[in-house]
């Protein structure tokens, strides 16, 4: 029989933390790490200078012409020029206030978000402001005038097919993924035949039928705006994928929740609202953003049904005659934009992942 | 109706999964305010039979009528019996994405249609009872299991069930905290609510139980009052199950 004495609770060794043990443990481990971090550290020294001198050192950003870039590295005048062009396409240019008012607007929604608490409230705030935007870009009412959708283009476009596709196929994504989890059979096979069919065809596909053979069905003289046609065909599409990604959140619920909410009361929509989709979405976060943030870099597809978007005003751009030789700047402009947006919105995912992350321990 | 005293009917059930026999021609007749302890080797069934009392499972035979009303698949009278049920787990199922005071108040504020401050305020009342008041506001993974199990009967006890089941409450819990759960339940007792507990808890049921069902095999083999069901066990197959529960 022994008894022992209460141990009292020590530091960890200090041999086990900083800086030095970081680098060697991650970067020195092994020979063969040695190697990768040479290697890295090697291709890191040969793209980096280059492009900084190229980019920035070397680079012009002054004056308007092209005569201006002299210095042989890249040649921002060139997007300088552009820009309007790249950020709203061909809309006209004593208008542009009510794009960037929208914009604005985005801000004050955001802002609101912030302070309201109802998820009702906001998701009708979020209605009514996709309502007024797109009032405020088409126009053509209280005395505005009205800006027809071709004239669309640019980075505003491409935000727009982005954000319209996204929270159109949202809902639609939910009802697919509730319905093809359903124990009723034939919303079931609605469910699984949509979303199976839709997933077999490319989006290029999609926008074409919508563009071209949607139209054939229509009574002689009907005609739909070609951008709601695309929009209609994008969100048709992403909602199959949302679909998906719900499913696999819907999975990861244990049955328990189910039955306790059947065990309390609740009835379907209320079981799934309340109690399983919350959880169901929040597993799928990742999945979801990595669908939008693919579905925001599909919209440069919508070129080929003679939509601008951002990267086709970029090619257009560089395709006049008196800027010709600039691609490289402009390509280089539009991958930074790009990259901008969709890492700001990996970002956001995460963050969405830790505010909704309930299992603290 | 006001007066009759049984309030859980259960005639003839029969229960297939799929082509396995999991309940046969169970009869149980359970009177108001009673106190039932099922107990049985694991796929006896005892779990399948109270989980068909509020339609978490359906049957294809026989009748079961709570509270005189007949559970059939009728959306409205499986709601009409689960506002009259209350279930708890054995693996508690609260809701992780809610606070311990969300998790109570979901069921008033939807269901029922409750105000919410109203709701809280009955919560924290029944969490009071449970001894977890000053947990209200976290969330479930954060309190032992104990902790979670007794927020459950909290949860249940919200829409004033008139019956209690209860599905191996304390099976997933370390054995330290089999008795905090056990106290709560032993205080729900003494009140006029029915219960009808699944449970190898033998002392709880030598303590508060008014009948004890002995099952195997998808049937009842064996029904009595605590005294008789252990000291004079009848059928061989309860002897032999309460020599090995017992011989610990």
């Amino acid at each position: 029989m022994a008894i022992y004495e209460k141990k009292q609770e020590r530091k960890a060794p200090s041999s086990t933390k900083g800086v030095t043990f970081w680098i060697r443990e991650n970067l020195f481990s092994t020979p063969l790490n040695v190697a990768l971090t040479l290697l890295g550290v090697m291709i890191l020294f040969w793209i980096v200078p280059p492009f900084v001198k190229w980019a920035y050192i070397n680079a012009n950003f002054a004056g308007t012409t092209r005569e201006d870039c002299v210095s042989g590295g890249a040649c921002w005048v060139f997007i300088r020029m552009k820009i309007d062009m790249f950020m709203y396409g061909f809309y006209p240019s004593e208008l542009r206030w009510r794009v960037n008012s929208v914009y604005g607007l985005f801000f004050v929604l955001i802002a609101a978000f912030k302070y309201l608490k109802s998820p009702l409230v906001k998701i009708a705030l979020a209605h009514v402001y996709f309502i007024v935007g797109f009032f405020l870009v088409h126009g053509g009412f209280f005395g505005m005038e009205a800006v027809p959708t071709d004239k669309w283009g640019g980075l505003m476009l491409t935000i727009m097919v982005a954000a319209v596709g996204i929270v159109a196929a949202f809902p639609i994504g939910v009802l697919l993924a509730l319905g093809r989890a359903s124990h009723l059979p034939i919303i079931k096979s609605i469910s699984v035949t949509y979303i199976e069919f839709i997933r077999g065809v490319p989006l290029i596909t999609i926008l074409f039928m919508s563009s071209i053979i949607l139209p054939l069905f229509f009574p002689e003289g009907m005609s739909f705006d070609k951008l709601l046609r695309a929009l209609i065909g994008i969100a048709m599409f992403e909602a199959a994928y949302i679909a998906e990604n719900i499913r696999g959140g819907l999975q990861s619920i244990p049955k328990g929740q189910y039955e306790a909410a059947d065990a309390i009361g609740l009835s379907y929509w209320q079981k799934m609202f309340l109690v399983i989709l919350p959880q169901a979405l929040k597993v799928a976060i990742p999945n979801l953003v990595g669908v939008s943030i693919a579905l925001f870099q599909d919209t440069t597809l919508v070129l080929i049904i003679g939509l601008f978007d951002l990267l086709a005003m970029v090619r257009l751009s560089a395709a006049d005659s008196y800027w010709l030789g600039y691609e490289t700047e402009g390509y280089v402009f539009v991958t930074f934009i790009f990259w901008f947006f969709c890492y700001s919105m990996s970002n956001f995912s995460q963050k969405l992942e830790k505010r909704f992350n309930t299992n603290l321990r | 109706m006001k007066d009759r005293k049984e309030i859980i009917e259960i005639k003839n059930l029969n229960k297939w999964y799929g082509d396995f026999h999991v309940l046969k021609d169970i009869n149980l007749t359970i009177n108001k305010g009673e106190i039932i302890v099922v107990c049985g080797p694991s796929g006896s069934g005892k779990s399948t039979l109270i989980r068909c009392i509020n339609y978490l499972e359906q049957f294809q035979e026989g009748q079961i009528i709570v509270d005189g009303i007949e559970l059939v698949n009728d959306v409205k009278k499986i709601k009409a019996i689960r506002e009259e049920v209350a279930m708890v787990f054995q693996h508690f199922n609260l809701f992780p994405h809610l606070t311990i005071l969300d998790n109570l108040t979901l069921a008033p504020v939807w269901v029922r249609k409750m105000p919410r401050k109203e709701a809280e305020a009955m919560a924290m009342k029944y969490l009071e009872r449970v001894g977890i008041a000053n947990q209200a506001h976290k969330y479930p993974n954060q309190l032992s299991g104990g902790q979670q199990q007794r927020v459950a009967i909290a949860r249940s006890l919200c829409k004033n069930p008139k019956i209690m089941l209860f599905d191996e409450p304390t099976s997933a819990l370390d054995p330290e905290m089999v008795a905090e759960v056990l106290d709560v339940m032993i205080e729900l007792a003494r009140e006029d609510k029915t219960m009808v507990c699944v449970t190898h808890e033998m002392g709880f049921a030598k303590k508060v139980a008014d009948r004890i069902i002995f099952m195997d095999a998808g049937q009842i083999v064996e029904e009595n009052t605590p005294e008789e069901f252990f000291q004079n066990p009848e059928s061989d197959r309860l002897k032999l199950f309460l020599e090995q529960i017992l011989s610990h």
